[in-house]
């Protein structure tokens, strides 16, 4: 059967077909889908995990289980998970373990651009890369099947252009793989350091067998060409090579790591000239010069930015395709939805000209016109850490004009501790949570606060105003972000206190269902346009709504885009909003 | 048909992604390999949405290169030229809808909006086509249908039957506007008969 299906959908489906019984996930662009897939599956345990550690720990505990698990999150969520994937390449499992991170060339949506393979190598576990949907729903059933012959996770790196890009996939039916027998083993999985040293040892002469696999498996392979011309690549590159270099010789990696020695030694003898085209880092490049083989790569092809057929064409051949010339249009950055309720607590805190650590979320368009609002966004639960540093390095006089500014399902993931830390080291960081009642940027998944699981059940909820109380905070808060008098007036309260405090700005995000039923059946808002001051005083502009514009000198609402939220009514001083 | 590279481009919101995801599965449908690339992330409602729809015998790269597109297929004026450098140089096809939506970034001073965007456009190509979707598609009885009454203008330019067409909208519209869809591709099919 033939479906069109995007690379994270295909991974999904390969997974299931593999027998895949555990999935695990945190949330992260570009890799969400994998897991809201697979959640749609009933034979496999899926869960939303609080952080990709935790998601991590629980799919690596059901492969030293004995059944087929996977774990799925965005490339700097390897980070978070770093600490168990190093062990785990130690240990070993039992039953098959694949880990697949999404890493995000261009950062499309993301803090950094860093490349897993590296990862890879660093913690001594095989990796696969595909180059489109059809080879990640391949990959991932073999994947498995590495796994459990070699006893070893294996890590799986897509793209964002792989994972959304949608392409003709082959696909079969589910195979059930019964789960293995558990023995207890503590010499394989207690890392005391009397075993961890056999451990390693067992890991080297793994990695020994790996690569000799590596130049016999499918995954790399060598394809004919017209001219002495030999072009080594991986991952969605090779496409984008095979368009450009159509007489070359091809060495097409689909398993960089262990890199596949003899394949290329074989390579070599057939063409004159070596040239690798890699996104980002030049893993390739590197594992051919370790050799002692000469190749040009990054010579020529950027490491920065995700590429495109364009850039490998004219960084190789020196010019692009004729072309019209591109011709200068409008900017459109990306906004607040209408009617968001992160809007209503950034207009406070533009108001109130507080330095602000931000985190990782739709609320860091706070940063952007015409808030401006936020100082800092480094990585999931920064935010928290982040503001008490500011405060060790410039004093509580500093601190007292300043936030941290947090998520719900982002305070879930990594804010817990830093909040925890506040508290001990005796700060008196103000904290907000957005808490919108889902994790909104990834396209609405639940978490912890939600009371609903992965699966669709419900489950116990996580009170956030019990858990900072629990944290240590004694003046809790919640506000309701649309009402712009109220919030103003609690958030200035607790600025001025030299006590820690935690604000829990609670109101479903506006694209949610629970939203509709929250706003009830509201009326569209509009302009009295004789009432209205206009180009003079665009205080409603300052609300930073889409369904608001000044048109033909007065302010105009969208009615298409307006919900009825009302912020913009509570700014005009003139009531010329009903 | 050696090979067709289409690019659908407009406003988050607009339906960009539904659409080209009907022209692939139209595509495949007629037995072709197709890619469809676009990129899911900061860019949502309001925001500016590109998506590369490849068509051919084998398909390699998701991304249309630079000079290769063929059609280029506006939801909205100004985010039209944002991408007429994709096209090929020798009488590329631009299809428009007649819409400008105003960024915000516009009322707060910021930036301009562009204007003459049709003759901006006419110096690139004599196949440009300016579509009154909005227009038609309430004449239809729902204006949010334009999007697929585009897609109906985009056919005439494309090998695939119409009861394909038919076949993929149907199944991947919502049940209570199936009809209504099916009647806007055939009102922009036969809006613009070349």
């Amino acid at each position: 059967m033939k479906l069109l299906l995007s690379g994270n959908e295909a991974v999904a489906r390969g997974a299931w077909e593999a027998g895949v019984k555990v999935a695990c996930a945190y949330p992260g662009t570009p890799s969400t889908e994998i897991l809201e897939n697979l959640s749609k599956y009933p034979e496999i345990n899926a869960e939303w995990s609080t952080n990709e550690k935790v998601a991590f720990e629980v799919a690596y505990g059901a492969a030293i289980a004995g059944a087929r698990s996977i774990v799925s999150m965005k490339h700097v969520g390897l980070n978070v998970a770093a600490d168990p994937l190093f062990s785990s390449a130690y240990t070993g499992v039992k039953g098959g373990f694949v880990i697949i991170s999404c890493d995000d060339p261009g950062m499309h949506s993301s803090q950094n651009e860093q490349d897993t393979r590296r990862y890879a190598k660093f913690a001594k576990i095989p990796i696969l890369e595909p180059s489109d949907a059809q080879e990640a729903y391949d990959f991932i059933k073999l994947a498995f099947e590495i796994s459990e012959k070699f006893e070893t996770p294996v890590l799986f790196k897509m793209t964002t252009r792989i994972s959304h890009t949608k392409c003709v996939v082959k696909v079969a039916e589910r195979k059930e793989i019964p789960i293995k027998e558990y023995v207890k083993n503590p010499k394989q999985f207690i890392l005391l350091p009397v075993n961890a040293r056999e451990r390693h040892k067992v890991l080297e002469e793994k990695l020994l067998k790996l690569k000799e696999y590596s130049s016999e498996a499918t995954f790399n392979r060598i394809e004919k060409g017209k001219n002495g011309l030999g072009i080594v690549s991986s991952g969605v590159a090779y496409n984008y090579a095979k368009e450009v270099f159509k007489d070359a010789w091809f060495l097409k990696i689909g398993m960089p790591f262990p890199f596949p020695e003899k394949l290329f030694k074989k390579f070599y003898k057939k063409v004159k000239k070596i040239i690798v085209i890699e996104e980002n880092e030049p893993f390739i490049e590197e594992e051919i010069k370790i050799l002692g083989y000469k190749a040009e790569g990054k010579k020529y092809i950027p490491i920065c930015d995700e590429l495109t057929p364009d850039i490998v064409r004219k960084s190789i051949k020196g010019k692009e395709l004729s072309h019209p010339d591109p011709i200068k249009t409008v900017r459109r950055p990306p906004q607040f939805c209408p009617g968001c309720p992160h809007t209503g607590i950034f207009y406070c805190l533009s108001k109130l000209k507080v330095t602000v650590t931000g985190d990782i979320g739709c609320y860091t368009l706070g940063a952007l016109p015409p808030f401006n609002a936020m100082d800092t966004c480094i990585c999931m639960g920064a935010s928290l850490g982040n503001a008490l540093g500011f405060e060790k390095a410039r004093g509580k006089d500093f601190s007292k004009r300043m936030v941290a500014v947090i998520g719900d399902s982002t305070f879930l993931h990594s804010g817990i501790t830093g909040l925890i830390d506040i508290t001990y080291n005796k700060g008196s960081i103000k904290t907000i949570i957005l808490d919108n009642r889902t994790t909104a940027m990834t396209g609405h998944q639940d978490h912890p606060g939600t009371g609903r699981t992965a699966k669709g059940e419900e489950t116990k909820e996580i009170n956030l105003k019990e858990l900072a109380k629990a944290c240590g905070i004694e003046k809790v808060y919640e506000v309701n972000p649309y009402d712009i008098k109220e919030t103003l007036k609690i958030l200035k309260n607790a600025i001025e206190s030299e006590e820690p405090s935690v604000i829990v700005a609670r109101a479903p995000c506006a694209l949610l269902k629970e939203s509709r039923d929250y706003f009830g059946k509201r009326d569209k808002k509009m302009v009295l346009e004789d009432k209205c001051l206009g180009e003079k005083c665009k205080a409603c502009i300052r609300v930073g709504c889409p369904a608001i514009s000044i048109y033909n000198g007065k302010a105009f609402i969208t009615p298409l885009l307006c919900v009825g939220c009302e912020l913009c009514t509570q700014v005009c001083p003139v009531f010329a909003i009903v | 048909m050696k090979e067709l590279n289409i690019i659908i481009s407009g406003v988050g919101g607009q339906g960009i992604i539904l659409s080209s995801e009907i022209l692939a599965l139209s595509a495949m449908e007629s037995g072709f390999d197709v890619k469809k690339s676009e990129v899911h992330g900061m860019a949502q409602r309001g925001g500016s949405v590109v998506s590369h729809v490849r068509i051919a015998k084998k398909v390699y790269s998701p991304l249309i290169e630079i000079g290769k597109g063929d059609i280029l297929l506006s939801f909205e004026k100004a985010e039209t030229l944002r991408w007429v450098h994709y096209l090929k140089k020798n009488s590329p096809v631009i299809i428009v809808n007649d819409l400008e939506l105003i960024p915000p970034i516009v009322s707060l001073g910021l930036e301009e909006y562009p204007r003459d965007i049709e003759k901006t456009l006419g110096k690139i190509t004599e196949k440009l086509y300016f579509i009154p979707a909005v227009k038609l598609a309430e004449k239809i009885g729902n204006i949010r249908s334009f999007n697929i009454l585009l897609l109906g203008v985009l056919s005439n330019f494309l090998p695939f039957e119409e009861k394909i067409w038919e076949k993929i909208i149907r199944e991947n519209s919502p049940a209570e506007f199936s009809e209504i869809n099916i009647n806007a591709f055939k009102e922009g099919k036969n809006f613009l008969k070349i």
